[in-house]
């Protein structure tokens, strides 16, 4: 459906990847660790290693769960837009199909947060 | 028949008011709440001008219910001597 | 009190007539479509404009006298207030966080509707929905001021009220409340009609102000209570104009009904969001509760909804079917919110806190099914570290809905332990959603909706820092430089509040209010 305008409605999108200086939009979820309310949306370069993605801003921004320092990241589930996704951490975000405002989410498996609550 | 409901500030103006609506509303239940009270009733509500005025003993407008009034629910028809809430199903 | 009546000439219903009909005219030398040019393109048909009747037949006159004497009871009260010291009369100074909220994120909105009800008024060509517009843009205006000098007796005293227009049009958070006007307000003159008039006047507000003044006055604070009132006064005669407007629109002709109730739906679930707020206030920020958010959902939406749409049947209008979700997330709905600004309470504008054991048994009475396998454990977690001094505070920005932007907060309806993503390709981008229903929003209109100003993206675009900050320098702090922008001051504004300037003032004054030092 279009809007319903009197004339002509046309106009930018505001989150175009040219707004972002360089990076690009990409959002990571936790399951079952809902003390972090909502997925996280970082800004970064193309360019970036999956794996320094993983060891740099993801251990900042998730590293204040005790379950984040007992993660065996070769058992991790990956998904990306909710479908399976086996991210290479030697590759960049664009090599491993990562594209502007995807979002992806882990599974760490035996890990179900605070006391089981999956917070 | 659904609920409908008219609720009024607490204070010396609306007490008659109450009253009157009780009077006149077989059906209507007062829910006492902080500051307010909500008067529901089934189906129908009437805010008689009449009867207001033979409690407090002077003229009364209906539309002074304007002041206190705080929320109701339902179809409203106002005329000179009676405000009425009602659903028609 | 001086409310003598003068003697009538005419009755209700005859005043009402002559004071509201045949005030226009037909134009001679003007076409009525550049007269009035936004009446047709959403697609709603009016053939007569007088079978629009206010039911409770006010009329300018009678208006002006009514207001002139809630006026004169609210500002005997406010002046009353002041004199008494009553900020110090409110239960504990936990509550002004909730005005702090009422005050940057609704007494906005109420300037925005003024400027909404004046708008539409001037687009319908009939003098009876223009004089009712008249009325409920002056109301309007009328609360955006009372509000304003209510809680600017708060101000004097505690933190975070002191520019509330500002942070109302910056702060993260309350770009969910003003992008839900600013919906609005963008959208043809019926649309407004039915979303603020109806959903939100008529099917949501009662959850805004009842609680929330019921609450005021719970907890000692008469200058809310007395605005609050003062307001809902008004709302009873939108809520009244709403339901009417609707019934209008229906009965003129059938074509309309799919259009509205495309709007009602739409809008019930935009208003049933931002209310988000409100069911946290209820079930956290009072100190004395009055009710549960889950009761007073029950009682204003499930009971009265229930039996207004029922009303409705009879044009073909139906319940909207967002309800089915909402009676799922009712168990769960204020537990997310807080939880969410209690994780960013360092870029906030009111102190967050953990409920303490009394009030943690309160949400396991009150929520039976969810609170203590799902949010008690979170909660006692963050209660042991902040008393270790480790305290959360989270600092990563979270990923919006692209309609409502909330963060990403709600769960899938059915499973409290997963967070419902839904997303759309439109046009090489990806734009991601909260719920199915506003993915539909967007995807009805996503020309509309691809403009939206996402504080997250904002500020990443570098659009929210003080002019002339350069985030390229060493050390550069994002969130110092946010808090800035939205002249929020770090560590006296924002955290918890334990920590507070608020905490510890309102005990050192209420101390000295009681005793002689």
């Amino acid at each position: 459906m279009a809007v319903a305008a009197v004339s002509k409605y046309e106009f930018a999108p505001a989150d175009t990847q040219d707004k972002f200086h360089g990076a690009q939009l990409l959002y990571i979820g936790w399951e079952d660790h809902l003390l972090f309310c909502a997925p996280f949306a970082f800004p970064f370069p193309a360019t970036m290693r999956f794996g320094d993605v993983v060891a740099g801003p993801m251990q900042a921004a998730f590293g204040y769960h005790p379950d984040f320092a007992q993660i065996d990241w070769a058992k991790a589930e990956w998904f990306k837009s909710g479908k399976p996704f086996s991210p290479d951490f030697d590759k960049s975000l664009a090599e491993n199909g990562l594209k502007h405002k995807d979002v992806i989410r882990f599974r760490t498996p035996g890990l179900t947060g605070i006391k089981g609550s999956c917070s | 028949m659904s609920t409908v409901f008219l609720a009024l500030q607490t204070n010396e103006e609306t007490r008659p008011i109450i009253e009157a609506i009780l009077q006149d509303n077989p059906s209507a239940v007062v829910d006492e709440q902080p500051a307010m009270v909500k008067i529901n009733a089934d189906g129908r509500l009437v805010v008689r001008r009449q009867t207001i005025e033979e409690l407090t003993g002077r003229d009364y407008d209906l539309q002074e219910l304007q002041v206190n009034m705080i929320t109701m629910s339902g179809n409203l028809d106002q005329t000179d001597d009676e405000i009425t809430l009602f659903w028609k199903a | 009190m001086d409310m003598t009546v003068a003697k009538k000439k005419l009755g209700l219903k005859e005043r009402y007539a002559v004071m509201t009909r045949g005030l226009d005219w037909t134009p001679s030398y003007q076409k009525m479509e550049d007269i009035y040019p936004y009446i047709a393109y959403e697609g709603i048909k009016i053939h007569d404009w007088d079978k629009w009747e206010d039911p409770f037949r006010l009329t300018m006159d009678a208006y002006w006298k009514y207001q002139a004497e809630k006026e004169r009871k609210l500002y005997s009260v406010l002046d009353a207030f002041t004199q008494n010291n009553g900020h110090l009369n409110v239960t504990d100074a936990r509550y002004l966080n909730t005005v702090k909220l009422f005050l940057s994120g609704i007494s906005p909105l109420e300037y925005v509707a003024h400027r909404g009800f004046a708008h539409a008024g001037r687009q319908f060509p009939g003098p009876g929905p223009r004089v009712a517009c008249l009325m409920q843009s002056l109301d309007e205006i009328r609360h955006a001021q009372t509000q304003v000098h209510a809680v600017s007796n708060y101000n004097k005293y505690y933190n975070g009220m002191h520019d509330f227009h500002h942070a109302h049009d910056r702060v993260w958070f309350l770009s969910v409340p003003k992008s839900f006007f600013d919906d609005a307000i963008t959208a043809g003159p019926f649309e407004f009609m039915v979303s603020i008039g109806f959903s939100f006047e008529y099917v949501l507000t009662n959850l805004l102000f009842v609680p929330f003044v019921s609450g005021a006055a719970y907890n000692g604070d008469m200058a809310a209570m007395t605005f609050g009132f003062s307001a809902q006064s008004d709302e009873a005669r939108h809520m009244t104009l709403g339901l009417e407007v609707i019934k209008f629109i229906l009965e003129q002709d059938p074509d309309n009904v799919p259009i509205v109730q495309r709007w009602i739906d739409k809008w019930t679930w935009r208003g049933y969001r931002v209310l988000t707020l409100v069911a946290m206030m209820m079930d956290y920020m009072l100190p004395k509760r009055t009710m549960s958010w889950k009761e007073s959902w029950e009682i204003y939406f499930e009971e009265n909804g229930g039996a207004l749409f029922k009303d409705l049947a009879r044009y073909g209008i139906k319940m909207p079917q967002c309800a089915e979700q909402i009676a799922l997330e009712k168990d769960h709905l204020s537990h997310q919110a807080w939880s969410t600004f209690y994780n960013y309470a360092a870029a906030a504008n009111f102190h967050t806190w953990m409920p303490d054991e009394d009030e943690m048994e309160w949400l396991s009475a009150k929520y039976p099914n969810s609170f203590d396998k799902l949010y008690r454990p979170r909660y006692e977690f963050w209660r042991e570290q902040a008393a270790k001094g480790n305290r959360f505070y989270n600092k990563t920005l979270p990923m919006l809905c692209q309609t409502c932007q909330i963060p990403m907060i709600f769960t899938e309806p059915g499973d409290p332990t997963k967070i419902c993503y839904r997303e759309v390709d439109y046009k090489g981008d990806k734009y991601h959603f909260c719920s199915d229903h506003c993915k539909a929003i967007f995807e009805h209109e996503p020309e509309k909706y691809v403009q939206a100003w996402l504080p997250v993206h904002q500020i990443y675009q570098g659009n929210c820092f003080p002019e002339g900050t350069d985030p390229t320098v060493e050390g550069f702090d994002p969130l110092a430089a946010v808090l800035k922008y939205y002249n929020l001051e770090h560590g006296r504004d924002n955290l918890d509040f334990d920590v507070s300037e608020d905490k510890k003032n309102f005990a050192e004054w209420r101390g000295q209010a009681t005793k002689n030092i």
